[in-house]
Protein backbone atom coordinates (compact mmCIF):
# COMPACT_ATOMS: atom_id res chain seq x y z
CA UNK A 1 0.00 0.00 0.00
CA UNK A 2 2.97 2.27 1.18
CA UNK A 3 5.00 1.77 -2.12
CA UNK A 4 1.85 2.27 -3.96
CA UNK A 5 1.20 5.73 -3.13
CA UNK A 6 4.64 6.15 -3.29
CA UNK A 7 4.73 4.88 -7.09
CA UNK A 8 1.69 7.17 -8.03
CA UNK A 9 3.27 10.43 -6.39
CA UNK A 10 6.27 9.80 -8.40
CA UNK A 11 3.83 9.71 -11.46
CA UNK A 12 2.88 13.26 -10.02
CA UNK A 13 6.28 14.61 -10.09
CA UNK A 14 7.79 13.21 -13.09
CA UNK A 15 4.84 14.90 -14.92
CA UNK A 16 5.12 18.32 -13.36
CA UNK A 17 8.88 18.31 -14.25
CA UNK A 18 8.28 17.32 -17.61
CA UNK A 19 5.40 19.67 -18.47
CA UNK A 20 7.49 22.06 -16.75
CA UNK A 21 11.12 21.39 -19.06
CA UNK A 22 8.67 21.98 -21.76
CA UNK A 23 7.18 25.36 -21.02
CA UNK A 24 10.58 26.76 -19.96
CA UNK A 25 11.98 25.55 -23.79
CA UNK A 26 8.85 26.94 -24.91
CA UNK A 27 9.36 30.27 -23.36
CA UNK A 28 13.48 29.92 -24.10
CA UNK A 29 12.34 29.26 -28.00
CA UNK A 30 10.09 32.16 -27.99
CA UNK A 31 12.79 34.52 -26.69
CA UNK A 32 15.09 33.29 -28.49
CA UNK A 33 13.48 33.66 -31.86
CA UNK A 34 13.20 37.36 -31.17
CA UNK A 35 17.78 37.33 -30.34
CA UNK A 36 17.75 35.19 -33.51
CA UNK A 37 15.66 38.10 -35.81
CA UNK A 38 17.33 40.92 -34.47
CA UNK A 39 20.75 39.75 -34.21
CA UNK A 40 20.52 38.36 -38.00
CA UNK A 41 19.67 41.84 -38.98
CA UNK A 42 22.27 43.58 -36.97
CA UNK A 43 25.08 40.84 -38.39
CA UNK A 44 23.95 41.57 -42.01
CA UNK A 45 22.62 44.92 -41.81
CA UNK A 46 25.85 46.47 -39.88
CA UNK A 47 28.48 45.88 -42.76
CA UNK A 48 26.26 47.69 -45.39
CA UNK A 49 24.96 50.62 -43.34
CA UNK A 50 27.00 54.11 -43.68
CA UNK A 51 26.40 57.52 -43.70
CA UNK A 52 25.94 57.82 -47.16
CA UNK A 53 22.67 55.02 -47.29
CA UNK A 54 21.10 57.73 -44.41
CA UNK A 55 21.89 60.86 -45.71
CA UNK A 56 21.54 60.67 -49.37
CA UNK A 57 18.17 59.98 -51.84
CA UNK A 58 18.93 57.32 -54.79
CA UNK A 59 21.57 59.03 -57.04
CA UNK A 60 21.37 56.95 -61.00
CA UNK A 61 22.31 53.90 -61.19
CA UNK A 62 21.64 53.42 -57.52
CA UNK A 63 19.78 49.96 -57.92
CA UNK A 64 21.97 48.69 -60.05
CA UNK A 65 24.74 48.79 -56.72
CA UNK A 66 25.97 52.55 -57.70
CA UNK A 67 26.33 55.70 -55.04
CA UNK A 68 23.13 57.09 -53.06
CA UNK A 69 21.05 56.35 -49.93
CA UNK A 70 17.76 55.37 -48.99
CA UNK A 71 17.07 59.01 -47.33
CA UNK A 72 14.14 59.63 -49.94
CA UNK A 73 12.61 56.36 -47.41
CA UNK A 74 13.84 57.49 -44.08
CA UNK A 75 11.61 60.83 -45.11
CA UNK A 76 9.21 59.57 -46.76
CA UNK A 77 8.25 56.95 -43.65
CA UNK A 78 8.63 59.67 -40.85
CA UNK A 79 6.16 61.56 -43.11
CA UNK A 80 3.56 58.85 -43.57
CA UNK A 81 4.01 57.99 -39.93
CA UNK A 82 3.91 61.38 -38.35
CA UNK A 83 0.73 62.64 -41.03
CA UNK A 84 -1.57 58.95 -40.28
CA UNK A 85 -0.60 59.55 -36.18
CA UNK A 86 -1.44 63.23 -35.99
CA UNK A 87 -4.41 62.33 -38.58
CA UNK A 88 -5.68 59.43 -36.24
CA UNK A 89 -4.93 61.16 -33.03
CA UNK A 90 -7.55 63.73 -33.60
CA UNK A 91 -9.72 61.65 -34.49
CA UNK A 92 -9.46 58.92 -31.69
CA UNK A 93 -9.30 61.64 -28.77
CA UNK A 94 -12.97 62.26 -29.03
CA UNK A 95 -13.66 58.95 -29.10
CA UNK A 96 -12.11 57.76 -26.48
CA UNK A 97 -13.34 60.28 -24.29
CA UNK A 98 -17.01 59.99 -25.53
CA UNK A 99 -16.33 56.07 -24.75
CA UNK A 100 -15.40 56.74 -21.14
CA UNK A 101 -17.01 59.58 -20.39
CA UNK A 102 -20.40 59.58 -21.94
CA UNK A 103 -21.09 55.90 -23.13
CA UNK A 104 -19.22 54.70 -20.33
CA UNK A 105 -20.34 50.58 -19.95
CA UNK A 106 -23.76 51.18 -22.00
CA UNK A 107 -24.52 48.50 -24.51
CA UNK A 108 -23.17 51.25 -27.57
CA UNK A 109 -20.02 51.28 -25.83
CA UNK A 110 -19.70 47.87 -25.68
CA UNK A 111 -20.62 47.59 -29.03
CA UNK A 112 -17.88 50.44 -30.50
CA UNK A 113 -15.52 48.26 -28.50
CA UNK A 114 -16.52 45.39 -30.12
CA UNK A 115 -16.07 47.05 -33.65
CA UNK A 116 -12.65 48.56 -33.06
CA UNK A 117 -11.62 45.38 -31.98
CA UNK A 118 -12.58 43.59 -35.28
CA UNK A 119 -11.33 46.83 -37.01
CA UNK A 120 -7.57 46.75 -34.97
CA UNK A 121 -7.79 43.07 -36.85
CA UNK A 122 -8.66 44.25 -40.44
CA UNK A 123 -5.57 42.54 -42.46
CA UNK A 124 -3.60 45.98 -43.67
CA UNK A 125 -3.40 45.41 -47.12
CA UNK A 126 -7.63 45.23 -46.97
CA UNK A 127 -6.74 48.67 -45.99
CA UNK A 128 -4.05 49.60 -48.79
CA UNK A 129 -7.32 48.23 -51.17
CA UNK A 130 -9.83 50.53 -49.35
CA UNK A 131 -7.53 53.63 -49.38
CA UNK A 132 -7.23 53.24 -53.21
CA UNK A 133 -10.82 52.66 -53.97
CA UNK A 134 -11.07 55.88 -51.93
CA UNK A 135 -8.42 57.37 -54.16
CA UNK A 136 -9.92 56.41 -57.50
CA UNK A 137 -13.12 57.74 -56.40
CA UNK A 138 -11.61 60.98 -55.36
CA UNK A 139 -9.46 61.01 -58.97
CA UNK A 140 -6.12 60.77 -56.80
CA UNK A 141 -2.89 59.70 -57.72
CA UNK A 142 -0.95 57.29 -55.55
CA UNK A 143 0.57 59.93 -52.84
CA UNK A 144 1.83 61.18 -49.29
CA UNK A 145 -1.99 62.32 -48.81
CA UNK A 146 -3.42 59.10 -49.65
CA UNK A 147 -0.44 56.73 -47.94
CA UNK A 148 -1.47 58.72 -44.51
CA UNK A 149 -5.16 58.28 -45.03
CA UNK A 150 -4.44 54.69 -45.53
CA UNK A 151 -1.89 54.45 -42.48
CA UNK A 152 -4.21 56.67 -40.52
CA UNK A 153 -7.29 53.99 -40.50
CA UNK A 154 -4.97 51.24 -40.11
CA UNK A 155 -3.50 53.20 -36.43
CA UNK A 156 -6.64 54.31 -35.14
CA UNK A 157 -8.40 51.22 -33.57
CA UNK A 158 -4.80 51.13 -31.84
CA UNK A 159 -5.11 54.62 -30.79
CA UNK A 160 -8.60 54.65 -29.63
CA UNK A 161 -8.26 51.40 -27.38
CA UNK A 162 -5.25 52.18 -26.23
CA UNK A 163 -6.50 55.64 -24.77
CA UNK A 164 -9.43 53.67 -23.76
CA UNK A 165 -7.67 51.81 -21.36
CA UNK A 166 -5.30 54.36 -20.01
CA UNK A 167 -8.35 56.63 -19.12
CA UNK A 168 -9.89 53.58 -17.65
CA UNK A 169 -7.32 53.27 -15.07
CA UNK A 170 -7.94 56.57 -13.78
CA UNK A 171 -9.37 56.24 -10.06
CA UNK A 172 -13.40 57.62 -10.31
CA UNK A 173 -12.53 59.25 -7.18
CA UNK A 174 -10.89 61.96 -9.21
CA UNK A 175 -13.46 62.44 -11.44
CA UNK A 176 -16.14 63.11 -8.96
CA UNK A 177 -13.96 65.26 -7.17
CA UNK A 178 -14.01 67.15 -10.36
CA UNK A 179 -17.73 67.16 -10.88
CA UNK A 180 -18.02 68.31 -7.25
CA UNK A 181 -16.15 71.73 -7.70
CA UNK A 182 -18.77 72.10 -10.73
CA UNK A 183 -16.63 71.12 -13.27
CA UNK A 184 -18.39 69.43 -16.35
CA UNK A 185 -18.11 66.24 -18.34
CA UNK A 186 -15.90 67.43 -21.11
CA UNK A 187 -13.74 69.65 -18.56
CA UNK A 188 -13.43 66.90 -16.16
CA UNK A 189 -12.14 64.68 -19.13
CA UNK A 190 -9.77 67.49 -20.90
CA UNK A 191 -8.54 69.26 -17.88
CA UNK A 192 -8.28 66.41 -15.44
CA UNK A 193 -8.48 62.92 -16.79
CA UNK A 194 -6.10 63.51 -20.19
CA UNK A 195 -3.38 65.38 -18.61
CA UNK A 196 -3.44 62.60 -15.86
CA UNK A 197 -3.28 59.71 -18.80
CA UNK A 198 -0.46 61.45 -20.45
CA UNK A 199 2.06 58.75 -20.13
CA UNK A 200 -0.85 56.00 -21.10
CA UNK A 201 -1.65 58.25 -24.18
CA UNK A 202 1.69 58.32 -25.20
CA UNK A 203 2.19 55.09 -25.43
CA UNK A 204 -0.37 54.23 -27.40
CA UNK A 205 0.45 57.56 -29.62
CA UNK A 206 4.16 55.67 -30.04
CA UNK A 207 2.42 52.32 -30.60
CA UNK A 208 0.37 53.43 -33.53
CA UNK A 209 3.63 55.48 -34.60
CA UNK A 210 5.37 51.99 -34.81
CA UNK A 211 2.46 50.09 -36.49
CA UNK A 212 2.43 52.91 -38.77
CA UNK A 213 6.04 53.15 -39.89
CA UNK A 214 6.45 49.43 -40.15
CA UNK A 215 3.34 48.56 -42.51
CA UNK A 216 4.22 47.80 -45.66
CA UNK A 217 1.10 46.27 -47.37
CA UNK A 218 -0.92 49.88 -46.89
CA UNK A 219 1.48 52.40 -48.84
CA UNK A 220 2.16 50.16 -51.27
CA UNK A 221 -1.08 50.71 -52.92
CA UNK A 222 -1.54 54.13 -51.74
CA UNK A 223 1.76 55.96 -51.58
CA UNK A 224 3.34 54.86 -54.20
CA UNK A 225 7.26 55.16 -54.36
CA UNK A 226 10.19 57.84 -55.51
CA UNK A 227 13.67 58.28 -55.66
CA UNK A 228 13.03 61.73 -54.69
CA UNK A 229 11.93 63.45 -51.60
CA UNK A 230 8.19 64.39 -50.88
CA UNK A 231 7.56 67.96 -51.28
CA UNK A 232 3.81 68.22 -51.24
CA UNK A 233 0.90 65.96 -49.73
CA UNK A 234 0.12 65.56 -53.68
CA UNK A 235 3.47 63.80 -54.82
CA UNK A 236 4.10 60.20 -54.10
CA UNK A 237 6.18 58.72 -51.11
CA UNK A 238 9.03 56.31 -50.31
CA UNK A 239 8.55 54.43 -47.18
CA UNK A 240 11.32 51.79 -45.60
CA UNK A 241 9.35 49.30 -45.73
CA UNK A 242 9.40 49.12 -49.56
CA UNK A 243 12.79 50.62 -49.93
CA UNK A 244 13.83 46.95 -48.01
CA UNK A 245 11.25 45.08 -50.39
CA UNK A 246 11.99 46.52 -53.38
CA UNK A 247 16.44 46.23 -52.94
CA UNK A 248 15.54 42.64 -51.89
CA UNK A 249 13.57 42.24 -55.15
CA UNK A 250 16.38 43.04 -57.06
CA UNK A 251 19.00 40.40 -58.20
CA UNK A 252 22.24 42.65 -57.51
CA UNK A 253 23.73 41.35 -54.31
CA UNK A 254 25.57 45.05 -53.57
CA UNK A 255 21.63 46.39 -53.56
CA UNK A 256 20.12 42.94 -51.67
CA UNK A 257 22.93 43.91 -48.47
CA UNK A 258 21.37 47.65 -49.09
CA UNK A 259 18.44 45.86 -47.94
CA UNK A 260 19.62 44.60 -45.00
CA UNK A 261 20.70 47.89 -43.89
CA UNK A 262 17.57 49.36 -44.64
CA UNK A 263 15.76 46.80 -42.36
CA UNK A 264 18.45 47.31 -39.88
CA UNK A 265 17.18 51.48 -40.12
CA UNK A 266 13.68 50.38 -40.13
CA UNK A 267 14.48 48.06 -36.83
CA UNK A 268 16.47 50.83 -35.11
CA UNK A 269 13.64 53.23 -35.40
CA UNK A 270 10.90 51.11 -34.14
CA UNK A 271 12.71 49.79 -31.15
CA UNK A 272 13.84 53.02 -30.04
CA UNK A 273 10.49 54.82 -30.12
CA UNK A 274 9.45 51.54 -28.05
CA UNK A 275 12.25 51.99 -25.60
CA UNK A 276 11.66 55.92 -25.94
CA UNK A 277 7.64 55.25 -24.24
CA UNK A 278 9.04 52.78 -21.85
CA UNK A 279 11.44 55.69 -20.60
CA UNK A 280 8.93 58.46 -20.90
CA UNK A 281 5.79 56.58 -19.66
CA UNK A 282 7.90 57.07 -15.96
CA UNK A 283 8.64 60.78 -16.70
CA UNK A 284 5.49 62.12 -17.88
CA UNK A 285 4.35 61.16 -14.44
CA UNK A 286 4.55 64.71 -13.04
CA UNK A 287 1.11 65.28 -12.99
CA UNK A 288 -0.10 62.38 -12.19
CA UNK A 289 -1.77 62.06 -8.85
CA UNK A 290 -1.48 59.04 -6.80
CA UNK B 1 -18.14 62.82 -30.67
CA UNK B 2 -21.01 60.23 -30.61
CA UNK B 3 -21.13 60.30 -34.38
CA UNK B 4 -17.24 60.32 -34.97
CA UNK B 5 -17.94 57.09 -32.83
CA UNK B 6 -20.64 55.90 -34.85
CA UNK B 7 -18.65 56.52 -37.79
CA UNK B 8 -15.66 54.60 -37.05
CA UNK B 9 -17.94 51.68 -36.10
CA UNK B 10 -19.59 51.74 -39.60
CA UNK B 11 -16.14 51.42 -41.21
CA UNK B 12 -15.82 47.54 -41.16
CA UNK B 13 -19.25 47.50 -42.99
CA UNK B 14 -18.55 50.31 -44.90
CA UNK B 15 -15.02 48.77 -46.27
CA UNK B 16 -17.02 45.52 -47.04
CA UNK B 17 -19.61 47.55 -49.52
CA UNK B 18 -16.74 49.36 -51.12
CA UNK B 19 -14.90 46.55 -51.71
CA UNK B 20 -18.04 44.69 -52.69
CA UNK B 21 -19.13 47.12 -54.88
CA UNK B 22 -15.59 47.24 -56.92
CA UNK B 23 -15.50 43.68 -56.88
CA UNK B 24 -19.40 43.52 -58.20
CA UNK B 25 -18.29 43.16 -62.41
CA UNK B 26 -16.38 40.28 -61.99
CA UNK B 27 -19.07 38.70 -59.32
CA UNK B 28 -21.87 39.77 -62.16
CA UNK B 29 -19.78 38.11 -64.69
CA UNK B 30 -18.84 34.56 -63.20
CA UNK B 31 -20.44 32.45 -61.24
CA UNK B 32 -19.66 32.25 -57.69
CA UNK B 33 -18.90 28.44 -57.77
CA UNK B 34 -16.22 29.06 -60.69
CA UNK B 35 -14.14 32.08 -58.81
CA UNK B 36 -13.76 30.05 -55.77
CA UNK B 37 -13.10 26.96 -57.48
CA UNK B 38 -11.49 26.83 -60.41
CA UNK B 39 -8.07 26.10 -60.68
CA UNK B 40 -7.15 28.62 -63.88
CA UNK B 41 -5.91 32.10 -63.01
CA UNK B 42 -5.25 33.73 -66.54
CA UNK B 43 -5.92 37.21 -66.19
CA UNK B 44 -5.63 38.43 -69.60
CA UNK B 45 -7.66 35.29 -70.79
CA UNK B 46 -10.30 36.39 -68.47
CA UNK B 47 -9.64 33.89 -66.36
CA UNK B 48 -10.26 33.92 -62.61
CA UNK B 49 -10.01 31.01 -60.60
CA UNK B 50 -8.95 31.94 -56.89
CA UNK B 51 -8.54 28.20 -55.80
CA UNK B 52 -5.09 27.73 -55.94
CA UNK B 53 -4.70 31.33 -53.86
CA UNK B 54 -7.43 30.06 -51.52
CA UNK B 55 -5.61 26.79 -50.82
CA UNK B 56 -1.94 28.73 -50.60
CA UNK B 57 -3.51 30.70 -47.70
CA UNK B 58 -5.13 28.11 -46.18
CA UNK B 59 -1.97 25.88 -46.31
CA UNK B 60 0.55 28.49 -44.58
CA UNK B 61 -1.84 29.57 -42.21
CA UNK B 62 -2.69 25.65 -40.79
CA UNK B 63 1.46 25.25 -40.95
CA UNK B 64 1.83 28.51 -39.15
CA UNK B 65 -1.01 27.73 -36.18
CA UNK B 66 0.58 24.00 -36.19
CA UNK B 67 4.47 25.37 -35.21
CA UNK B 68 3.07 28.80 -33.10
CA UNK B 69 0.22 27.05 -30.97
CA UNK B 70 2.22 24.44 -28.75
CA UNK B 71 4.67 26.69 -28.05
CA UNK B 72 2.69 29.53 -27.73
CA UNK B 73 -0.17 28.28 -24.79
CA UNK B 74 2.57 26.44 -23.08
CA UNK B 75 5.02 30.09 -22.35
CA UNK B 76 1.70 31.34 -21.68
CA UNK B 77 1.21 29.14 -19.19
CA UNK B 78 4.83 29.29 -17.67
CA UNK B 79 4.34 32.99 -17.64
CA UNK B 80 1.12 32.94 -15.94
CA UNK B 81 1.18 30.22 -13.33
CA UNK B 82 4.89 29.86 -12.95
CA UNK B 83 7.22 32.12 -13.69
CA UNK B 84 8.92 34.43 -11.16
CA UNK B 85 7.79 37.96 -10.96
CA UNK B 86 10.81 39.40 -11.50
CA UNK B 87 11.15 36.54 -14.61
CA UNK B 88 7.98 37.83 -16.07
CA UNK B 89 8.15 41.43 -15.80
CA UNK B 90 11.44 41.16 -17.76
CA UNK B 91 9.87 38.11 -21.09
CA UNK B 92 6.72 39.97 -21.23
CA UNK B 93 8.11 43.24 -22.38
CA UNK B 94 10.42 41.35 -24.74
CA UNK B 95 7.77 39.50 -26.16
CA UNK B 96 5.67 42.56 -26.73
CA UNK B 97 8.82 43.89 -28.70
CA UNK B 98 8.76 40.62 -31.25
CA UNK B 99 5.21 42.05 -31.57
CA UNK B 100 6.41 45.07 -32.55
CA UNK B 101 8.66 44.34 -34.98
CA UNK B 102 7.31 45.39 -38.74
CA UNK B 103 6.77 42.31 -40.66
CA UNK B 104 9.09 43.05 -43.76
CA UNK B 105 11.77 42.87 -40.79
CA UNK B 106 10.49 39.26 -40.24
CA UNK B 107 10.67 39.07 -44.16
CA UNK B 108 13.98 39.61 -44.54
CA UNK B 109 14.93 37.67 -41.47
CA UNK B 110 13.14 34.62 -43.19
CA UNK B 111 14.93 35.04 -46.75
CA UNK B 112 18.29 35.20 -44.82
CA UNK B 113 17.65 32.63 -42.05
CA UNK B 114 14.27 30.57 -42.22
CA UNK B 115 14.71 29.61 -46.55
CA UNK B 116 17.90 28.89 -46.36
CA UNK B 117 17.69 26.59 -43.08
CA UNK B 118 14.69 24.95 -44.85
CA UNK B 119 16.48 24.40 -48.21
CA UNK B 120 19.76 22.75 -46.94
CA UNK B 121 18.64 20.80 -43.54
CA UNK B 122 15.05 20.33 -42.89
CA UNK B 123 13.55 19.57 -46.81
CA UNK B 124 16.53 16.87 -47.25
CA UNK B 125 16.07 15.30 -43.82
CA UNK B 126 12.38 15.24 -44.19
CA UNK B 127 12.13 14.24 -47.58
CA UNK B 128 14.64 11.02 -47.26
CA UNK B 129 12.75 10.19 -44.32
CA UNK B 130 9.10 10.50 -44.92
CA UNK B 131 9.21 11.47 -48.51
CA UNK B 132 6.96 8.55 -49.33
CA UNK B 133 4.48 10.60 -47.41
CA UNK B 134 2.82 12.92 -50.16
CA UNK B 135 3.12 15.66 -47.45
CA UNK B 136 6.70 15.72 -46.65
CA UNK B 137 8.08 15.14 -50.44
CA UNK B 138 10.30 17.68 -51.91
CA UNK B 139 11.15 18.70 -54.91
CA UNK B 140 11.29 22.27 -54.42
CA UNK B 141 15.49 22.88 -54.89
CA UNK B 142 14.93 26.18 -53.23
CA UNK B 143 13.93 26.73 -49.65
CA UNK B 144 10.91 29.10 -50.35
CA UNK B 145 7.50 27.45 -49.67
CA UNK B 146 4.79 26.57 -47.57
CA UNK B 147 7.10 25.48 -44.82
CA UNK B 148 9.04 28.85 -44.74
CA UNK B 149 6.31 31.36 -44.71
CA UNK B 150 4.43 28.57 -42.17
CA UNK B 151 7.67 29.14 -40.13
CA UNK B 152 8.28 32.69 -40.70
CA UNK B 153 4.19 33.26 -39.77
CA UNK B 154 4.82 31.25 -36.51
CA UNK B 155 7.20 33.52 -34.63
CA UNK B 156 4.78 36.38 -35.64
CA UNK B 157 1.84 34.95 -34.16
CA UNK B 158 3.75 33.79 -30.92
CA UNK B 159 3.03 37.40 -29.26
CA UNK B 160 -0.37 37.37 -30.34
CA UNK B 161 -1.20 34.37 -28.19
CA UNK B 162 0.48 34.37 -25.72
CA UNK B 163 -0.51 38.15 -25.03
CA UNK B 164 -4.15 36.95 -24.93
CA UNK B 165 -4.02 33.63 -23.36
CA UNK B 166 -1.69 34.51 -20.44
CA UNK B 167 -4.38 37.55 -19.86
CA UNK B 168 -7.12 35.16 -19.72
CA UNK B 169 -5.27 32.44 -17.75
CA UNK B 170 -4.38 34.85 -15.35
CA UNK B 171 -7.76 35.71 -15.19
CA UNK B 172 -8.90 32.06 -13.37
CA UNK B 173 -9.76 32.97 -9.98
CA UNK B 174 -7.24 32.39 -7.31
CA UNK B 175 -9.43 30.40 -5.23
CA UNK B 176 -9.92 27.74 -7.73
CA UNK B 177 -6.24 26.77 -7.91
CA UNK B 178 -6.24 26.78 -4.37
CA UNK B 179 -8.79 24.38 -3.26
CA UNK B 180 -7.39 21.90 -6.06
CA UNK B 181 -3.84 22.39 -4.39
CA UNK B 182 -5.21 21.65 -1.20
CA UNK B 183 -6.86 18.66 -2.46
CA UNK B 184 -2.87 17.15 -2.70
CA UNK B 185 -2.89 17.75 -6.65
CA UNK B 186 0.55 19.36 -8.29
CA UNK B 187 0.54 22.42 -10.22
CA UNK B 188 0.24 21.08 -13.29
CA UNK B 189 -2.15 19.03 -12.56
CA UNK B 190 -4.00 21.74 -11.11
CA UNK B 191 -3.59 23.56 -14.35
CA UNK B 192 -4.76 20.36 -16.47
CA UNK B 193 -8.00 19.97 -14.54
CA UNK B 194 -8.72 23.32 -13.05
CA UNK B 195 -7.43 26.41 -14.28
CA UNK B 196 -7.05 25.26 -18.59
CA UNK B 197 -10.76 23.79 -18.07
CA UNK B 198 -11.80 27.01 -16.80
CA UNK B 199 -9.36 28.96 -19.32
CA UNK B 200 -10.36 27.44 -22.23
CA UNK B 201 -13.01 29.29 -24.33
CA UNK B 202 -10.50 32.29 -23.81
CA UNK B 203 -7.50 30.21 -24.54
CA UNK B 204 -9.59 28.98 -27.95
CA UNK B 205 -10.57 32.72 -28.29
CA UNK B 206 -6.77 33.82 -28.60
CA UNK B 207 -6.07 31.22 -30.99
CA UNK B 208 -8.69 31.98 -33.32
CA UNK B 209 -7.43 35.59 -32.61
CA UNK B 210 -4.11 34.30 -33.92
CA UNK B 211 -5.28 32.45 -36.94
CA UNK B 212 -6.96 35.41 -38.23
CA UNK B 213 -3.75 37.74 -38.04
CA UNK B 214 -2.16 34.87 -40.05
CA UNK B 215 -4.92 34.63 -42.90
CA UNK B 216 -4.12 38.78 -43.58
CA UNK B 217 -0.35 38.75 -42.96
CA UNK B 218 1.30 40.07 -46.14
CA UNK B 219 4.41 41.24 -46.54
CA UNK B 220 6.42 38.86 -44.28
CA UNK B 221 5.23 35.81 -46.34
CA UNK B 222 5.31 37.01 -49.66
CA UNK B 223 8.54 37.05 -49.38
CA UNK B 224 9.16 33.80 -48.65
CA UNK B 225 6.60 31.56 -49.68
CA UNK B 226 7.75 31.58 -53.40
CA UNK B 227 4.26 32.47 -55.16
CA UNK B 228 3.64 30.09 -57.64
CA UNK B 229 -0.28 29.92 -58.64
CA UNK B 230 -0.48 26.17 -58.25
CA UNK B 231 -2.27 24.38 -55.38
CA UNK B 232 0.26 23.13 -52.99
CA UNK B 233 0.78 19.38 -52.28
CA UNK B 234 3.33 19.09 -49.64
CA UNK B 235 4.90 21.89 -47.14
CA UNK B 236 8.14 22.46 -49.20
CA UNK B 237 5.80 23.72 -52.45
CA UNK B 238 5.58 27.11 -52.76
CA UNK B 239 2.40 28.37 -52.74
CA UNK B 240 0.38 31.97 -53.38
CA UNK B 241 -1.67 32.77 -50.86
CA UNK B 242 -4.45 35.72 -51.76
CA UNK B 243 -2.64 38.56 -49.90
CA UNK B 244 0.83 38.09 -51.56
CA UNK B 245 -1.39 37.95 -55.09
CA UNK B 246 -3.07 41.29 -54.09
CA UNK B 247 -0.06 43.56 -53.12
CA UNK B 248 2.23 41.86 -55.68
CA UNK B 249 -0.39 42.85 -58.97
CA UNK B 250 -1.63 46.16 -57.73
CA UNK B 251 0.30 48.00 -60.43
CA UNK B 252 -1.28 46.32 -63.13
CA UNK B 253 -4.42 45.51 -62.04
CA UNK B 254 -6.20 48.68 -63.72
CA UNK B 255 -4.72 47.99 -67.11
CA UNK B 256 -6.29 44.66 -67.55
CA UNK B 257 -10.39 44.50 -67.99
CA UNK B 258 -12.03 42.89 -64.64
CA UNK B 259 -8.37 42.07 -62.92
CA UNK B 260 -9.03 44.89 -60.73
CA UNK B 261 -12.13 43.70 -59.87
CA UNK B 262 -10.91 40.28 -59.34
CA UNK B 263 -7.99 41.74 -56.86
CA UNK B 264 -10.60 43.73 -54.52
CA UNK B 265 -12.81 40.52 -54.90
CA UNK B 266 -10.08 38.74 -53.10
CA UNK B 267 -9.77 41.49 -50.76
CA UNK B 268 -13.25 41.14 -49.87
CA UNK B 269 -12.87 37.22 -49.40
CA UNK B 270 -9.97 38.19 -47.14
CA UNK B 271 -11.76 40.71 -44.91
CA UNK B 272 -14.97 38.58 -44.64
CA UNK B 273 -12.82 35.37 -43.47
CA UNK B 274 -11.00 37.56 -40.72
CA UNK B 275 -13.88 39.73 -39.54
CA UNK B 276 -15.64 36.41 -39.10
CA UNK B 277 -12.79 34.90 -37.00
CA UNK B 278 -11.87 37.93 -34.92
CA UNK B 279 -15.58 39.02 -34.00
CA UNK B 280 -16.39 35.40 -32.89
CA UNK B 281 -12.44 35.51 -30.85
CA UNK B 282 -13.59 39.14 -29.15
CA UNK B 283 -17.31 37.74 -28.84
CA UNK B 284 -15.78 34.77 -26.45
CA UNK B 285 -13.05 37.14 -24.78
CA UNK B 286 -15.32 39.65 -24.08
CA UNK B 287 -17.79 37.75 -22.04
CA UNK B 288 -14.99 35.35 -20.54
CA UNK B 289 -13.13 38.40 -19.29
CA UNK B 290 -16.55 39.80 -17.42
CA UNK B 291 -17.21 36.55 -16.09
CA UNK B 292 -13.85 35.73 -14.81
Amino acid sequence: MKRRKAKVFSRKRLEEGFFKVLMIGSAAAVLGSLVLILGTVVWRGLPALNLAMVTQTPKGGYYLGKEGGILNAIVGSLYLAGGATALALIASLPIAIYLQFYAARSRFAELARLALDVLWGVPSIVYGAFGFIIMLWLGMRASLLGGIIALALLELPILVRGMDEAIAMVPSALKEASYALGATRLETAVKVVVRQTAPGLLTAVLLAFGRGIGDAAAVLFTAGYTDHLPDSLSSPAASLPLAVFFQLGTPFPAVQERAYASALVLTFIVLGLSLISRRLGGRLTKHVIR
Amino acid sequence: MGLLTLAVMLLVPLIAVALFLRAWPILAAKPLGELLLSTTWHPLKGEFGFFPFIMGTLWVTAVAMLIAVPPSLLSAIYLAEYAPVRLRAVAKPLIDLLAGIPSVVYGVWGVLTVVPFVERHVAPSLNRRLGVLGLFRSDNPTGYGVLAGGLVLAVMLFPIIIAVAEEVIRAVPQGLREASLALGATRWQTIRNVVLRRAWPGVMAAMVLGLSRAFGETMAVLMVVGNVARVPRSIFDAAYPLTALIANNYGEMMSIPLYDAALLGGALILLLIVMAFSTASRLVLVRFVRSG
